[in-house]
């Protein structure tokens, strides 16, 4: 019997399923980020007797900076496991769109990672004494945000998938890639705080994920095709 | 042109093309470097405002701007060695990281000393001063990653992909930072000044400072890539004569 090849879109569900079926079966990988995140963050009140409005205007940027650093902490298994056991070379063999399979990819990693941060960031915002016009454009930047820092983070995953540790340097590769998305995104919930209107800094985190979703999956392939050699 | 070009990226061409060019670039810029720095710090008339603190202009400037155009260079490079497969383009973008990584250093650097006597601080979080950190970032990510690889072939294209994901990722860092700026403090106008006040007595030199170091960078970027050259066909027949030939002089 001949097995019929699957179509794109049959082929991108696969792979959106099979990234949320390993994600199910080992829960860690959902908890561990977030854990990170709340632990993390936690850590700044400790850190020095801060003054609870000192705290609260500072709460931004400490969420954005822990959210960065959960997510890029939780790519670093994105494509570790499927470079192990072959699939990785498989994939790049694939009559399908490379493209789409890795923004697909990154979606799916996305869904279990990211988005758990974005729900509960306001948790941690009371922690942190956010005032309340805060939370909304805290919410929404992180669901603009998030995504552009999977991906730009996926770059620096695929480039060194090969490497033995690659932990440190990951950071060092990512994280001053990330700064436009931590500018913005903790601007947005600044600028609301003071008042001033953020629909135009919204449009920019928008921006630089469109361009993050048009380019990056052609610099993971390229990196793919390195480290895969 | 074109088949001039092509020459240029073997590695042998490139070695034997650049030795007898090699001692005129050095004695250009050493006798532009030479020239500009002894008028810049010894003759020129010090600043109305800055008195003698202004001389650091005659080092920082060119090398704040060197730090850009190199990587741009570095850029182009990668590009050349991702799409043509060129190894002396990776040589040249791995001699361009380092040479570049220095002088944005030295930048940053020599602007804090000079930013302690004028503005009365070392350091400040100006988009300038902000953006040119971040190139050092992005610059020791990209010579990181090529040190992480075994192979010289994977570190090569490795560091290409990184240096063209930060040539798009630059201008938007550096209008981050702008924002950034203008959303938190006042725009520093500290470095606002009437252009036509400064006497060519002062800005002669600096063009001087200018070329040569610009010299210098090309030189440095020349000898490091003749270095890599060397070592990389280090198997090579034509290497191993010119070594032997080598020893025989000595």
């Amino acid at each position: 019997m001949k097995r019929q090849a699957l179509g794109l879109l049959a082929c991108l569900r696969a792979t959106l399923l099979r990234e949320l079926q390993i994600a199910a079966s080992s829960p860690g990988k959902i908890v561990n980020p977030l854990m990170f995140f709340v632990i993390a963050s936690a850590l700044f009140p400790l850190s020095g007797r801060l003054d609870l409005a000192v705290l609260g205007s500072i709460a931004p940027g400490i969420l954005w900076v822990t959210a960065l650093l959960a997510v890029m902490l939780s790519m670093e298994g994105l494509f570790r496991s499927d470079f192990d056991d072959g699939t990785l070379e498989q994939l790049l063999l694939s009559s399908q769109p490379l493209y789409f399979h890795l923004l697909v990819k990154v979606l799916g990693h996305w869904l279990v990672t990211g988005l758990p941060l974005v729900v509960i960031a306001p948790l941690l915002g009371l922690l942190l004494n956010l005032p309340a016009a805060g939370y909304q454009p805290l919410i929404l930047g992180l669901l603009l945000g998030t995504p552009t820092l999977s991906l730009v983070a996926a770059i620096g995953t695929a480039l060194t998938v090969g490497l033995a540790r690659s932990g440190l340097l990951l950071a060092v590769l990512v994280l001053p890639l990330s700064i436009p998305v931590l500018v913005f995104g903790a601007g947005v919930v600044d600028t609301a705080l003071n008042g001033l209107p953020v629909a135009g800094l919204f449009s920019l985190l928008g921006a630089l994920l469109l361009l993050a979703a048009s380019l990056a999956p052609l610099a993971i392939a390229a990196s793919l095709r390195i480290s895969v050699q | 042109m074109l088949q001039w070009l092509y020459k240029l990226g073997s590695p042998r061409h490139f070695y034997e093309m650049t030795t007898g060019f090699l001692p005129w670039l050095a004695g250009t810029t050493f006798l532009l470097l030479g020239i500009g720095l002894v008028w810049g710090l010894g003759f020129a008339p010090p600043d109305y405002q800055m008195g003698d603190n202004f001389r650091i202009i005659y080092i920082h400037v060119p090398t704040a701007t060197g730090a850009i155009w190199i990587y741009a260079m570095m850029a182009t490079m990668a590009a050349m060695h991702l799409v043509w497969n060129l190894k002396v383009a990776d040589m040249v973008a791995k001699s361009c990281g380092i040479v570049g990584t220095s002088f944005c250093a030295i930048a940053l650097f020599t602007g804090a000393f000079w930013g302690k006597p004028t503005w009365g601080t070392y350091w400040i979080w100006d988009a300038k001063l902000t953006s040119f950190l971040i190139l050092l970032f992005v610059y020791v990510g990209v010579m990181a990653l090529r040190s992480a690889f075994d192979s010289e072939t994977s570190a090569s294209k490795a560091a290409s992909v990184l240096t063209l994901v930060g040539v798009v990722n630059l201008p938007i860092i550096y209008y981050a930072a702008v924002w950034w700026n203008t959303l938190h403090q006042g725009p520093s106008v500290l470095g606002d000044r009437d252009a036509s006040a400064n006497p060519p007595e002062i800005w002669i030199p600096a063009f001087f400072s200018g070329f040569g170091l610009i010299g210098l960078l090309f030189l440095i970027v020349i000898l490091h890539t003749r270095n890599e050259i060397l070592y990389r066909e280090r198997r090579a027949q034509w290497v191993q004569e010119l070594l032997d030939g080598e020893r025989a002089h000595a």
